[in-house]
């Protein structure tokens, strides 16, 4: 029996006061697409960002890949797609320079050599093969995203780790990143990706996880939006939003508007 | 000509101009990692720290009755810049608002405590001077293989590291999550800006350190918009200027260290004003041409009405 992709038991995480996951136990088989759900603040990105080894757990453990957390981990195997940050850094860099340093892993801290075939091979997948030379910072929002995703994807890793793909998402570049998770899912890909709503995803979803409160509430089929959330051409507006006018008909929305900006508790 | 060729045949030159090119190299190297993190004035901060480690130097130097009583003084720099740069690295990292005035405090300190030793050593103003503004014209032998060896380090692992440094200074969380060692990598910026300073530190003194470090910089992220290509442009800036600079103080009695600063200055701002006509033309307007446009300006403009 091949040992579970993830494997988190009783996990426990403190961020500074605030005891943020409250024993979360969560397995992701190969194969499977699971979806993280829950409201702001449930612990969704902590758990993510402790499995994939940026937060220090209090308690419980974290197998990847059969590994317990830490050294042994084979991390040129997992992809990991941060919630995205500011692209704007000091300096300027070109897609296929950020692409090129997710092939960097423990024991490899120089490129390979074809690193630039690798990069635009990368980003063809996410389609922006054409971007490759272009300065990081002049691209969309959705774009940048794809960058980030294409980073996770050109070490060819065996586990997929997403943190928001999609919020503040511009459509183009979710349908982009809908129809590549399609294609790599079929090739047996195993993602956890934490998701506000399943929007394009949801055909691609083997399992949903909701968390509340840093507590599993749901464990299972992916639930069914109830209520005009599920009718087709639906936009998903938050109350917090709500004093922007939504605009209806011929499935136009305020899709570049960040669907929220999500600051869970930070150390 | 023949005057270059005198000034080519000058020891004393000799020394001073291979100085100035591997610093003049190896200083914007380094400064590209830090304006990418940001910290574009973390040199400065060094630079603080490490008079204090000059004028300890002076200090062990004179009381051990050390030929040239400052000849401690430039591996005091060293050890004090690497100390007082990892300590700046432990205090970032903790991420508390008191890490800034820590940091403000360590700086001042610096300043102050070597203004006071240096007396105490028996220096003069013009020695406290020479190490503020830059000595590039009494580089010794010593000096030099220090200088080059530093220069040398700094240049084979902030090259050669490049891609792990530039990974660690754009985005941490994935670096953690790729496994790589963030902490030493980390570390290894911080000593490097720390050996930076101290080099530096002949050429164009500790107050102007910064600048050689961020300036060329500057101007490579004005020509161009790769990370490798920035720190190549502001590499072959820095040799440029710091050359050229030093050359010219040969005819006439000007300050060197000033003098590279005020011309790389000179050229930043001769690239920013070119810059506009040089550049490719883009589209007015939409920087993103090819997305489509998905929000309804004409919905917006009703809604205000409404609210009047």
């Amino acid at each position: 029996m091949t040992a579970p992709a993830i494997d988190v038991r009783d996990l426990h995480v403190h961020l500074g006061a605030s005891h943020v996951l409250r024993g979360v136990d969560l397995r992701v088989d190969p194969g499977e697409v699971v979806a993280l759900l829950g409201a702001n603040g449930s612990g969704k990105s902590t758990l993510v960002r402790t499995v994939v080894g940026v937060l220090e757990p209090t308690r419980g453990e974290v197998d990847l890949l059969g590994h317990r957390r830490g050294s042994d981990v084979p991390w040129d195997r997992i992809g990991y797609v941060p919630q995205r940050v500011s692209a704007a850094a000091g300096v300027p860099s070109t897609a296929a320079e950020v692409v090129a340093s997710g092939l960097l892993h423990r024991g490899r801290l120089t490129l390979p050599r074809g690193w630039r075939r690798q990069a635009r091979e990368a980003l063809a997948q996410v389609g922006l093969a054409d971007r490759a030379d272009d300065a990081t910072n002049r691209l969309s929002g959705g774009q940048q995203q794809r960058v980030l995703i294409a980073r996770a994807l050109v070490r060819s890793p065996e586990v997929l780790v997403l943190d928001e793909p999609v919020a503040g998402v511009d459509r183009p570049s979710q349908e982009a990143f809908a129809a590549t998770m399609a294609r790599l899912v079929d090739d047996g890909l195993t993602v956890l990706v934490v998701l506000h709503e399943l929007g394009e995803l949801a055909g691609l979803i083997s399992r949903a996880v909701v968390l509340r409160h840093g507590r599993v509430v749901h464990d299972g089929a992916p639930p069914r939006p109830h209520g005009e959330h599920g009718t087709e051409g639906h936009e998903h507006i938050h109350p917090h939003t709500s004093e922007v006018p939504a605009v209806s008909g011929s499935g136009l929305g305020l899709t570049d508007t960040p669907f929220e900006s999500e600051q869970e508790a930070r150390p | 000509m023949t005057e270059i060729a005198f000034m080519l045949t000058d020891p004393l030159m000799q020394r001073a101009l291979l100085a100035a090119l591997l610093v003049g190299a190896a200083a914007p190297v380094v400064g590209t990692y830090l304006v990418q993190r940001r910290l574009a004035l973390l040199g400065d901060g060094i630079g603080h720290v490490a008079l204090t480690g000059v004028a300890l130097g002076w200090l062990i130097g004179s009381a051990m009755g050390l030929a040239p009583n400052d000849v401690l003084a430039i591996p005091g720099a060293v050890v004090a810049a690497v100390i007082g740069s990892v300590l700046i690295e432990v205090v970032r990292r903790r991420g508390r608002t008191s890490g800034d005035l820590a940091l403000a405090i360590m700086f001042y300190g610096g300043i102050a405590g070597g203004v006071l030793i240096i007396g105490i050593a028996g220096g003069s103003s013009g020695s406290l001077m020479s190490y503020l503004f830059g000595s590039i014209s009494t580089v010794t032998t010593t000096d030099l293989v220090l200088t080059v060896v530093l220069c040398l380090l700094i240049l084979v692992l902030g090259v050669g590291l490049r891609p792990a440094l530039f990974s660690v200074s754009h985005d941490e969380e994935f670096a953690i999550s790729s496994g790589l060692p963030v902490w030493a990598l980390n570390m290894a910026v911080a000593v490097l800006a720390a050996l930076t300073v101290t080099v530096a530190m002949r050429v164009v003194g500790l107050l102007l350190v910064s600048a050689l470090m961020i300036v060329p910089v500057a101007i490579g992220q004005l020509v161009t918009h790769s990370f490798r290509r920035t720190m190549a442009v502001g590499s072959v800036t820095g040799v440029a200027v710091c050359v050229t600079g030093l050359s010219i103080t040969y005819w006439y009695p000007l300050s060197p260290g000033a003098l590279i600063v005020v011309l790389a200055i000179g050229v930043y701002a001769l690239v920013a004003g070119l810059h506009p006509l040089l550049a490719r033309r883009r589209p007015a307007g939409d920087p993103h041409p090819d997305i489509p446009d998905d929000v309804q300006v004409a919905a917006r403009t009703s809604a205000q009405g409404d609210c009047e």
